[in-house]
């Protein structure tokens, strides 16, 4: 198993914040159109973050146009251009899958505070 | 120089390409081997050069013919031989070394290794019968049906698709693209999956 994980790592990026579910995200994605390259920005709170090494992915919740929207990326895809942590969340689990049920203000999350 | 390697089946990951996108491959630590043998059309009628996968055996594990025969290359211990065609006039010689190397510039490989074992497997799993339905008094779950008509042939005909071994079997497939190769730790990586389990041998032929 030890050649998987030597594999997998050398291609863990390292320039990944520390986030974790409950925290508010912005991802930037590099978007491809025909010849030309942009960078997308999507904002949201994170549900969940699941898998291991280089298979870990994220969960990303927003609410666009009044529809719940989830977008799922793999966290060490080139295709992410970086990521920011804008809020760091106060909650008491690892997926917070029961906000899709929750709308305004029951949906709100606190933050966490540092002292 | 030689066609192919013989490797032991890794595992699987995934790789992202340049767009993006994830691509499940398996890992193979194919070689280092030894040439063992050279098979050539004057002695033996036909060209191949035997190798043998360099693994550290117990010495008392290594029965004498075979024991004689690796002495003859000086090569060191090994525990499986196998034939690959050779191209190019290049000149081989027993007990040369051969890695990975020669899968570089190389685009696709086919791989035979032996599967997995399913045992004694009935229709439904060992070739997708349909099945009968589960409920309603039916009575007929997972039995073939029939299989022939009755005093015209009175047989069943050969290759009649039957219950009985499933896996572990000599199974090839073709044409899996190399992803890339590690020339340090020998591992070869292409995509998509590769029969056997991991640590079972595999062989790996230029496609």
């Amino acid at each position: 198993m030890d050649i998987i994980k030597q594999f997998e790592e050398k291609m863990l990026r390292t320039d990944i914040p520390d986030f974790k579910a409950g925290d508010t995200v912005q991802v930037h994605v590099k978007v491809k159109e025909g010849n030309k390259q942009r960078i997308q920005v999507y904002q949201g709170l994170v549900i969940s973050r699941s898998n291991g090494s280089n298979r870990e992915t994220f969960t990303v919740r927003k609410i666009a146009e009044g529809v719940g929207v989830e977008r799922i990326f793999p966290l060490h895809s080139p295709i992410i251009d970086k990521i920011k942590v804008l809020r760091k969340g106060r909650v008491r689990r690892g997926k917070l899958y029961y906000i899709r049920e929750k709308i305004g203000k029951a949906a709100r999350i606190r933050e966490k505070r540092s002292y | 120089m030689v066609n192919g390697l013989i490797g032991k089946k890794v595992g699987m990951s995934q790789v992202f390409d340049e767009e993006g996108r994830a691509i499940p491959v398996t890992l193979i630590q194919a070689g280092p081997c030894v040439v063992v043998q050279v098979k050539t059309n004057d002695r033996d009628r036909y060209e191949a050069v035997q190798l043998g996968l360099v693994e550290k055996v117990n010495p008392k594990r290594i029965t004498k013919p075979l024991k004689g025969h690796l002495e003859k290359a000086g090569a060191g211990t090994v525990r499986v031989l196998k034939e690959f065609k050779r191209s190019g006039d290049e000149d081989v010689q027993p007990g040369q070394q051969v890695t990975v190397d020669i899968f570089e510039g190389v685009d696709k490989v086919n791989v035979t290794g032996k599967s997995k074992g399913k045992g004694f497997q009935g229709v439904m799993k060992r070739h997708g019968f349909a099945g009968g339905p589960g409920g309603h008094g039916s009575m007929f779950h997972r039995a073939p049906g029939g299989i022939g008509q009755c005093a015209w042939p009175a047989r069943v005909f050969p290759g009649k698709k039957l219950p009985g071994q499933m896996g572990n079997k000599k199974v090839s497939v073709k044409g899996l693209r190399v992803v890339s190769i590690d020339k340090e730790n020998n591992l070869l990586v292409v995509k998509g999956a590769v029969p056997g389990s991991r640590g079972s041998y595999v062989f790996i032929n230029k496609g």
